[in-house]
């Protein structure tokens, strides 16, 4: 069985930008983290704090062109998975899988509960 | 009246080897005469078997097979595990091969498709290992075999070492109905280590002018192991092998079962775990199993095959590996595959699709590369009449309260929810209905059928089938582990909801598992280097996998 391949979802050069803001229940304990390393070809999570406890914001740059409605998905379901109102996600994307992308969106929110307490 | 004829098959033997008298000398055959000695032996319509197991193969003898002269050797039958090396297909390209029965194609899969769809070949029929070795015992049985062994004596009697595999299942075929052993050999020694094979099953044996071929297969360089598959590992470890206590077991062979194979040492230990699962194998010496082994995890490991650079790991580890008087190991494997099907409580593989029935294949458009050992591991066995906490809670979750107790064995696939290049494993059809139609089989090549699946874990969670009371629910459960792919964005979210609450499907959380947990540091080795050093020096790695 081959390994699947995290690094390529059809990389071009150009990348896509945009950001999204979910509803999400407020997280108390705030901090800001940095989880998962780009060069990897994995992708960056940077968490930072904003002024809407009752949202939470994504920006996203990823090199895989064609795939915004499933990060949507991914993105939905994890603002209502965690308490992630009133944070920040800046998403650093080197063409990670969906699975890559939610690992370390819970790893980032995880370390940063964790850190606090 | 004439008196009926009940020894043609000794007959024609004899002829044969009457045939060969001149190029020989007793059982020695000079590696320049092959060519003719294949020509004075084999006859048009034979059936033949190439050794090509899926490591070891008759390299020298499936060469010099294509030297000879198609207008004399023709029309023939293989019948082989493996075609594995381009001789194999050469043979069919030069219009010698009329007929194949095989196991598994795996690097010549691709020209196979092509020559089949210009119907330049018969595909009888694609095995599982135990079934082509069934059939060599009823009606597939090889007129002359070409086999592979490490060593000969000059008597002819074989020493096949830790590579012994087909060999034994092929010969004792060959030789009591018959047929003709042809081995090629990397030296004639005086004294063997040990016999493997008894020279009177032996007719012919050939120093080949280098030795023969072997594929390190098994090997997964951990460094490549990802964080998702770390996960899966874990969801492996605390939602199935520690629920279930998985004792006896069989790991198909990839990057996921390698994650799960060095988390035993540390995952699996901090939750308590050694000596309750995974004490004995049904395992090729995975070079990825050394840490468990090291640590103490592991009791008893047989082996189907060995893997290149593993000789002396497993030679120093006699009460884990099945080793000779001589020292060193032996594999068999029939005995494994049998293992396998009837002595082991869970088998875990991956695979490239799955879809909503839970069947589950390997099968691409361009590429018929059969199945190996893979569906006699991943099936219920339902000849096994012993029982084990494991096999029984299986079958009570299956089964229902019915009033005859039956067990039932854990069949796990464990996959990503997207392959290479975003192609979701999840479909609503398979690709092998379509392979079906352009290679006009019988049946579709489905690797496990949704109705021996037992559990599908993705980095989602996992699905226990086992729970689900009907098709439709069976359905959503598949989907609910199916992540963003179309199949799994497109389930009944109440219903996903509602096998969550039932425990039929798990998520990481639902396990306890902290996803911060999941990173390459819980591997046990994280590259080939330390699997060496985890060895004491002892694995001995093949050039490809070393980067220091």
């Amino acid at each position: 069985m081959t390994r699947p391949d995290n690094s390529v979802i059809g990389r071009l050069n150009n990348m896509e930008k945009f950001t999204l803001s979910l509803q999400s229940q407020p997280q108390q304990r705030h901090c800001i983290t940095l989880c998962g390393v780009v060069s990897s070809g994995n992708l960056e999570v940077l968490v930072e704090k904003t002024q809407h406890p009752d949202s939470c914001e994504f920006e996203i740059s990823t090199s895989a062109l064609g795939f915004r409605d499933i990060w949507q998905a991914v993105l939905k379901d994890f603002a209502a998975r965690h308490a992630a109102g009133g944070l920040k996600f800046s998403i650093n994307d080197a063409g990670a899988t969906p699975a890559v992308v939610s690992l370390r969106l819970d790893q980032a929110v995880e370390i940063c509960s964790r850190e606090v307490t | 009246m004439t008196a009926k004829c009940w020894d043609k098959l000794a007959r024609n033997r004899a002829e044969r080897l009457a045939r060969a008298q001149t190029l020989v000398r007793g059982r020695l055959v000079a590696a320049n005469d092959i060519v003719a000695l294949f020509e004075a032996l084999i006859e048009p319509g034979d059936r033949v078997c190439i050794e090509g197991n899926n490591q070891k193969q008759a390299d020298f003898l499936a060469r010099s097979l294509v030297k000879t002269d198609p207008a004399k050797l023709r029309d023939l039958h293989l019948v082989q595990s493996v075609l594995a090396l381009p001789e194999h297909i050469d043979l069919i390209e030069r219009g010698q091969v009329s007929r194949i029965d095989f196991s598994f194609s795996g690097p010549q899969a691709a020209r196979l498709a092509r020559l089949v769809e210009a119907k330049k070949i018969t595909i009888g029929a694609i095995h599982t290992y135990l079934e082509l070795f069934g059939r060599y015992f009823v009606d597939l049985t090889p007129r002359v075999a070409l086999i592979a062994a490490h060593s000969a004596d000059r008597e002819g009697n074989l020493y096949t070492g830790p590579n012994t595999e087909d060999t034994p299942a092929i010969v004792e075929a060959t030789a009591f109905k018959g047929g003709i052993v042809i081995a090629q050999v990397n030296e004639i020694v005086d004294k063997l280590p040990r016999v493997d094979i008894p020279a009177d099953w032996v007719n012919y044996v050939v120093e080949a002018p280098t030795p023969n071929h072997i594929e390190p297969l098994f090997t997964r360089d951990p460094a490549q192991i990802t964080e998702i598959q770390v996960l899966m590992g874990m969801i492996a470890i605390k939602g199935l092998y520690a629920e279930y206590g998985i004792k006896r077991l069989n790991h198909g062979i990839g990057f996921d079962t390698a994650a799960i194979e060095l988390l035993l040492p540390t995952y699996a230990a901090e939750l308590g775990l050694k000596g309750k699962i995974c004490t004995h194998w049904a395992l090729n010496p995975h070079p990825t199993l050394i840490p468990a082994i090291e640590a103490g995890f592991v009791e008893s490991v047989h082996c189907f095959g060995s893997e290149v650079g593993m000789e002396r790991y497993t030679a120093a580890r006699p009460d884990i590996f099945f080793i000779g008087a001589d020292g060193s190991m032996r594999s068999n494997r029939a005995f494994s595959q049998a293992a396998g099907h009837y002595a082991c409580d869970l088998f875990i593989g991956s695979t490239l699709q799955i879809d909503l029935q839970a069947n589950s294949s390997t099968a691409t458009l361009d590429r018929i590369a059969g199945f190996g050992g893979a569906p006699n591991m991943g099936a219920d066995a339902r000849g096994r009449r012993h029982a084990s906490p494991a096999w029984l809670r299986a079958g009570r979750e299956g089964r229902g309260e019915i009033a005859m107790p039956r067990g039932q064995k854990l069949v796990v696939q464990i996959v990503e929810t997207f392959r290479e290049h975003m192609q979701p494993t999840f479909v609503e059809r398979l690709d092998a209905w379509e392979l079906a139609t352009t290679a006009s089989m019988e049946l579709p090549p489905v690797m496990i059928y949704g109705e021996d699946l037992t559990h599908i874990i993705t980095e989602e969670g996992i699905a226990n089938l086992l729970l689900c009371r009907s098709p439709a629910e069976r359905e959503q459960a598949i989907r609910g582990v199916a992540g963003y792919t179309p199949v799994g964005m497109a389930r009944d979210t109440a219903m996903v909801e509602n096998l969550r609450d039932r425990g039929i499907i798990r998520r990481a959380e639902d396990l306890g598992i902290r996803k911060c947990e999941a990173t390459r540091d819980l591997l046990a080795a994280r590259s080939i280097k330390e699997l060496v050093l985890a060895s004491e020096g002892l694995y001995d790695p093949p050039g490809q996998f070393r980067n220091w």
